[in-house]
Formats: C-alpha cells, structure tokens, sequence
C-alpha cells in the first residue's frame, strides 16, 4: 500500500518535471501567446465533441499529433502517458458496445453491428483526441501561463489564483507525504495486517490534514504581512502580435472545418 | 468516476457546466461572508490535500485497494461550501495538469463529485451526529456512513449523465453518438465498483480521519458539529441568515395589522353565530360557490366552540379600542410565546444532553 502510494507520488512530481522542460524548448506552440494556445486547445477539444464521422475525428487526431511533433513533444510520452491509458481505460468500456448496440449485423459469430462499431471508433478516437490535445498544452505551457491565460480570458481572479495556490501546494504537500511514508516504511518490522495497513494510511492523511490547515494559517499570516486585504491582482501583459492573431485563426478555422464536414 | 472527454455530448456538458457554475458562485458568496479573508489560502490548501488524498491506494477489507475522493472530509472540515469549491480545484487540477478528467467534462465532474458529494456528505454527517459531542464515537460512524453514501451518489449521477446519452443522442440509424450504454447497463456497471470499492475507500478514510481528529485536533470538528459551544469557541461570527430571519419575524410583525383589510372573513373559520347572521351566511355561500350553509351550526362545531376562549378573540384584547394596535400586540404575544416554548425546549434537551454526557 505505501509503496503503491509513494510511487503514484513520485509519478505525479516526475509528471510536472517532464512538464517544465517540454515547456521551456523552442516548438510551434511554445512560439504562441498562451491565451492562443488555450483558446485554440480547448476550441479543438468542443470540436472533437461535436463531431460524428470517424474519418473526421481521426484527420483531428493525425493534426493534433502533429501539433505535438511540432511542438518538441516525444511522442514516446504521448504513447505511453496518453495512448495506451487511454485505450486500456476506454478500450474497454468501448469494446463490449461492439456486440451490444442493437443496428445492422456486421459479422455474425460474435454478433458485432455496425452501429457498435461505430459508436466504439467514435468513442475511442474522441477521447484520445481531446486527451492528445490537451497534454500538448499542458506540456508545452508553464503552468503560470495557462492561468494568466484563463485570468484575460475571464476566469474569476479568486478562482485563478486559488488554482495557482492550490497547485503549489499539491507539490510541497506531496512530498511531506512521501516523507512521512519513507520515515514510517524505515521503522517498520514485519507485515503489517489489514486493519493497521488502513490505520497507517488514515494517520498519513490525518497528519497531512494537520499540516494542511497550518499551512494554510501560515499562508495568511504571510499574505496578510504583504498587504492582502481580500482583493487579488493577477498580473497579465501578454501581448498578441499578428502571427498569434494568424495561429489563431487557424486553430479556429481547423475547428469550423471540422464541424461542418463532421457533423 | 472521472468522466473523460467524449462520453458526453455537447448539451449535456454545457448545462451541467451551469449547475456547476450556480453551485460555485452561491458557495463563493457564502465563504466569503463568513470567513472573508481567510477564505482563499485555506481553500486552496485543502485542495491541494483533497488532490494528495485522492492519490493514497487506501487498503480495504479483503485485500484490495481503492481511491477516495476525499469531498466527505472536506465537507466535514470546511462545510458544504467550502468543499463545493476545494474539490472543485482539486478536479480541475486534475483534468488540466493530470488528463483525469476532462476539460468540457469538467463541470460534469465538478457536479457529480464536488457539489452532489459535497451535499449529500454534509447532510449525512449533520443527521447522523446531531447534538453528538465532538468525541463520541457516533461522528465516526457517522462520518464512515456519509462518505459511502456520497461516494455512491456522486457515481450514480455520473451512472445517469452517462446512461442517458444513448437515448437523447443517436443518430438516424440509432448509432450513439456519446457514451453507448443505456441507464441499464450504466448503473449497474459503474455502481458495482463504487458499492463494493470506492465507497468503502470514502468511509474509511473519513471515519479514520474524524477519529484521527477527534484525538489529535477537535478544534476542526468543532465548525460543523451544529454544537453551540462549538461555534462560539471557533469564533465565527453567528450566520448572516439567522439575523436575516429576526429581521423578517420584526417586519412581519410590523405588518399584522394589513389583516384588517381584508374583507369578510376567511373560507372556513367562521363561527357558529355565523350560521344564523343573514349577512355572514349571505357571505358563506357567495365564498362557498353559491351552496346555502346549513340553517343551524353543525352540532359537533357548536360543542368544540366553547371548548377553549382565547385570552384575544379575533386578534384584540378587550381593553384596546384600536384594531390595528390589536393586531400589533397580538402578534408580539403569540411570536413571544412560540419563542419561549422554543427556548425552554432547547434548555431542556441541552440538560438532558449533558446528563447522559455526564
């Protein structure tokens, strides 16, 4: 169990590494103001939604991958941190609606429809597009970008800078519970039987608790000290020059296209 | 439970992005009125502990292991507005930095977990703890109980948003469009592994985490525990809608006396003197769609009349000649009296409490 935990941990803080070097290599999207970049993104991933051809939702999906190619994104992370999970996740899902929607028999043995057939492709290549898409922008923009980003694009300021807050902390507080975890793991003796196994991992969370809402104390205190009086300030100067404008419509154009010629 | 991107269509999104939307700005509001300042370093911190939590593969009975969400803690912690917006961020970040999750999914996500989990977490704690003291072993059970049933609740709205996309969203040759099984398929599916891993996963971690704190921190038990001396020890400052609702017993006590203007008196309440008065019968039946009232009172009305004189017939005491100053003081003795029978049972049920406390 604590193993377990510690290396989901351990993933996750590996996960925001990789982030930050993809993010700071010179690529096309790196190149584009993020408010571009996330208009554009999330614009691709509604579109992915709306559509209903298979073949339009795959022509999405090879320009997303190439938007990953041109953005120094190793396709060997996509494969192994998008793709499979993805297909394992929802292959699965998707694969008993082969022969359980009803609609024109395709193959008779195991009875697969074609309407089965269809509604699985559409559900696989939809998810694996929009997830595609959305690690390219997750992994080429620094995290503060993206919510400088959001801040211009009209997301409340508290709600920005309580996801800027609580991303910060997801860190530091993960890696008190990695120590925790370590420092009980070295003055173990034995196995440890179901019920203590569930007492250890309450207490973990129980003290990760603790310290969470001192944390928090300590944060107002410090806030408090620099003047915080309720109101918060996002800084944003993000200037869009005549190529964001272009990438821009490009994106948006893609999107449009999609939809009429999907739908 | 994390519904992804593409299993739910367009319209489906957006209007539970709405619902979402509602629940935010309403638990903003109100986190804001109460704890102002403190509210933003605090909710976020707690999102980002929800987000750990969410991480532990938590060992459950019969060897195996599951993941919580940690909304029922929250709720418990933070109350059901502060952890609408905690577990919240805590989705959020997920979807945008961890693909868990995903971005036109995220309101449904936020929905289901955050605002259904938060609530019916909340009202749970709150009902099976009532006037228990911080220590008793009740919180814990009760806390173990909550976080099963919000654990489930949040996946059978997600067992439903999905389940009806095939129905609503198909096309000309019944193709579906979204997620491809139906409600009876849906249901099941998703809520075998909540009712047997997930939701045992949410009460363990909430049961152990109140017992964990009822030893090492009551202090955080205390805002939600609905105990008086609770809220006054944390120093929050009483509830804007208690003072609302006095504000609103004084209008409605200034306003009594707007019942003199209505004409006649009301379908039903009419005495047995009534009956023989021709205008009032006249009155009866015109209020009664024209059907004559019987010649004499009924006779079981004319027994029970005399059964109890009111101390102010018809709203006045016999001393005061002016109706409306009779209205006035009728309401302030009838509203005095309902408090002091709601004081004196709230003395005697705080005695009993403590009795069996001692």
């Amino acid at each position: 169990m604590v193993a377990s935990s510690l290396r989901t941990l351990s993933r996750t803080l590996s996960h925001a590494l990789v982030s930050e070097q993809i993010a700071h290599q010179s690529g096309l999207m790196q190149s584009l103001n993020p408010r571009v970049r996330v208009v554009g993104i999330v614009a691709l991933v509604i579109t992915i939604a709306l559509l209903y051809k298979p073949w339009v939702a795959l022509a999405l999906f090879v320009a997303s991958v190439a938007l990953a190619l041109a953005s120094a994104v190793p396709l060997r992370t996509l494969a192994l941190r998008v793709w499979l999970v993805v297909l394992a996740f929802t292959g699965v899902i998707a694969l008993p609606a082969l022969f359980l929607t009803p609609g024109d028999p395709l193959s008779a043995a195991p009875s697969i429809t074609r309407q089965g057939l269809h509604t699985a492709l559409m559900l696989i290549a939809r998810v694996e597009t929009a997830v595609t898409l959305t690690t390219v922008l997750v992994l080429t923009t620094p995290w503060a970008q993206i919510l400088k980003a959001l801040r211009s694009l009209g997301i409340p300021k508290e709600a920005v800078m309580m996801l800027a807050m609580a991303h910060r902390y997801i860190f530091l507080l993960a890696e008190t519970a990695t120590q925790m975890f370590e420092s009980r793991e070295s003055r173990r003796v034995g196995v440890l039987r179901g019920p203590e196994r569930r007492r250890v991992a309450t207490q973990a969370a129980g003290v990760l608790m603790s310290k969470s809402i001192d944390l928090s104390h300590d944060v107002f205190l410090a806030m408090q000290s620099r003047g915080y009086r309720g109101e918060v300030h996002v800084l944003s100067e993000q200037h869009m020059t005549v190529r964001d404008y272009a990438a821009l419509a490009v994106f948006l154009a893609i999107a449009a296209l999609a939809i009429w010629v999907g739908r | 439970m994390h519904i992804p991107d593409g299993y739910l269509s367009p319209s489906t999104c957006a209007v539970l992005y709405g619902a979402a939307i509602a629940a935010w700005y309403a638990c903003l509001k109100r986190l804001k009125r109460v704890l102002l300042t403190r509210v933003v370093p605090l909710i976020s911190v707690f999102a980002a502990f929800a987000f750990v939590v969410m991480m532990f593969n938590l060992p459950l009975p019969g060897g195996t292991t599951g993941h919580a969400i940690g909304v029922t803690i929250a709720a418990i912690v933070l109350g059901p507005a502060g952890a609408v917006v905690s577990i919240s961020l805590a989705l959020a970040l997920q979807a945008l930095l961890f693909g868990d999750g995903g971005i036109t999914t995220l309101g449904a996500n936020c929905f289901n977990m955050a605002v259904i989990g938060s609530l019916v977490a909340y009202a749970c704690y709150r009902a099976l703890s009532a006037q228990a003291l911080i220590d008793s072993r009740r919180r814990v059970i009760a806390a173990g109980i909550a976080g099963y049933l919000a654990a489930n609740a949040s996946a059978l709205a997600a067992a439903i948003e999905l389940g009806i996309q095939p129905a609503l969203f198909h096309d000309a040759a019944g193709t579906p469009l979204y997620a491809p099984y139906p409600l009876k398929i849906a249901i099941p599916a998703i809520m075998l592994g909540h009712l047997t891993f997930a939701g045992i996963a949410e009460a363990v971690i909430s049961a152990g985490l109140v017992a964990y704190l009822q030893a090492a921190d009551p202090a955080l038990l205390a805002r939600t525990s609905g105990l008086r001396e609770a809220a006054v020890a944390s120093g929050l400052r009483a509830p804007a809608s208690l003072r609302r609702l006095w504000a609103t017993v004084a209008v409605l006590l200034i306003l009594t006396p707007l019942g003199i203007l209505a004409t006649g008196k009301a379908w039903g309440e009419w005495a047995p003197s009534a009956f023989s008065r021709p205008e009032a019968r006249a009155q009866i039946a015109a209020t009664s769609n024209n059907v004559p009232p019987p010649a004499a009172p009924p006779t079981g009305m004319q027994r029970l009349a005399t059964l109890w004189t009111s101390p102010f017939p018809a709203y006045a005491p016999a001393f005061v000649r002016s109706p409306a100053l009779g209205y006035l003081l009728s309401a302030m003795f009838g509203a005095g009296v309902c408090l002091l029978i709601a004081l004196l049972a709230q003395a005697g049920l705080r005695r009993s409490h403590s009795e069996q406390a001692s």
